[in-house]
């Protein structure tokens, strides 16, 4: 089974057997807890759900405290669910680590929150061109024009159009991305390049869903 | 606790001399050639040095059969076999970047005691 709930360290650079320099994303990846499983009988899908991070039992609710309770475990403070073949390979109640879910080569995909950027204008949000900033211009960065007389069949926006609006702290996942090293002794995931999100946030790893050869 | 300090200090060498901008320094580098290994030296003038920890680089200037040439080193790359300083020179700014328009006489740097 490959899932994995991290956090996300930052980054640095580790040097490669040949002497290169390799960037990488540090994630930290204490054992998770197997919390339930997802049956195609009883749920219609086959997943597994993993918990990770301490919580203050009296700090959940009751429904989800009773229900830990009733498998033994202690309550923790993210959950989320895999989808994966051979979800179903883990025993709920059990701790797994990061070592029986990748190795060193493994390739990966990486789901976190992207940092928020607030409320952006189409310029950082979108790539357009700003306008000239000084010889009488006062077109510096505006949204310009979003469509004419005869768009769509009379004088209105098409929907989607780019506009200024929030941008990040979206779910971004990166595809096909390479396990560089496994620390186990300290719990420790380096992931080849760059992971959506700041530090300190919840980051997924799952086996990548892309084909598995190759890789960066 | 931090581990990307962790990390970055299992990986930092200790055999690296001190040395500032304006020494000059001899590095052996290892260099692969198909399936051998074998150790250049690259000697030369130190005008930068950039970065901490893990990532600090130096700049190398030699003068080259006329033409200036400027190596990057990461200090802490297992790829430099030895850095041994040669000379210690007196300047007075930490990027000596002016040396490059400079040419023989007026490129001397003067020792330092």
């Amino acid at each position: 089974m490959k899932g994995f709930i991290g956090t996300k360290v930052g980054m640095t650079q580790v040097f490669d057997e040949t002497g290169r320099a390799i960037p990488v994303t540090v994630i930290h990846a204490e054992p998770n807890t197997v919390v339930r499983q997802r049956t195609s009988e009883k749920d219609g899908y086959e997943a597994v759900q993993l918990g990770v991070g301490h919580i203050r039992p009296h700090k959940v609710t009751q429904p989800i405290r009773k229900d830990f309770e009733h498998r033994g475990l202690t309550p923790v403070r993210f959950l989320r669910e895999f989808r994966l073949p051979g979800a179903l390979n883990l025993e709920p109640g059990s701790q797994h680590r990061i070592e029986d879910a990748f190795a060193e080569g493994d390739i990966v995909d990486v789901t976190g929150t992207s940092k928020g950027k607030g409320f952006a204008g189409v310029i950082k949000r979108w790539g357009f061109h700003r306008g000239p900033m000084s010889h009488g211009s006062k077109y510096h960065r505006r949204v310009g024009s979003l469509g004419s007389r005869t768009s769509g069949g009379g004088g209105r926006v098409h929907p989607g159009r780019k506009m200024p609006g929030h941008m990040g702290h979206r779910r971004i996942t990166v595809l096909r991305v390479n396990v560089v090293r496994v620390d186990k002794d300290r719990n420790l995931v380096l992931i080849r390049g760059a992971v959506p999100g700041p530090k300190g946030s919840l980051v997924m790893i799952r086996e990548s869903v892309r084909n598995q050869k190759g890789g960066k | 606790m931090d581990y990307i300090k962790l990390l970055e200090e299992d990986q930092m060498r200790s055999d690296i001399p001190a040395f500032r901008a304006g020494d000059s320094v001899r590095v052996a580098v290892k260099i692969r050639e198909g399936n051998r290994e074998r150790v250049q030296m690259y000697e030369g003038v130190v005008i930068a040095i950039k970065g901490s920890g893990l990532s600090k680089t130096m700049t190398v200037r030699r003068v080259s059969y006329g033409v200036g040439v400027e190596r990057i080193f990461l200090l802490h790359s297992p790829r430099i076999e030895s850095i041994t300083v040669v000379r210690r020179g007196k300047v007075r700014r930490a990027k000596l970047y002016y040396l490059r328009k400079l040419r023989g006489k007026a490129a001397r740097i003067k020792e330092r005691r």
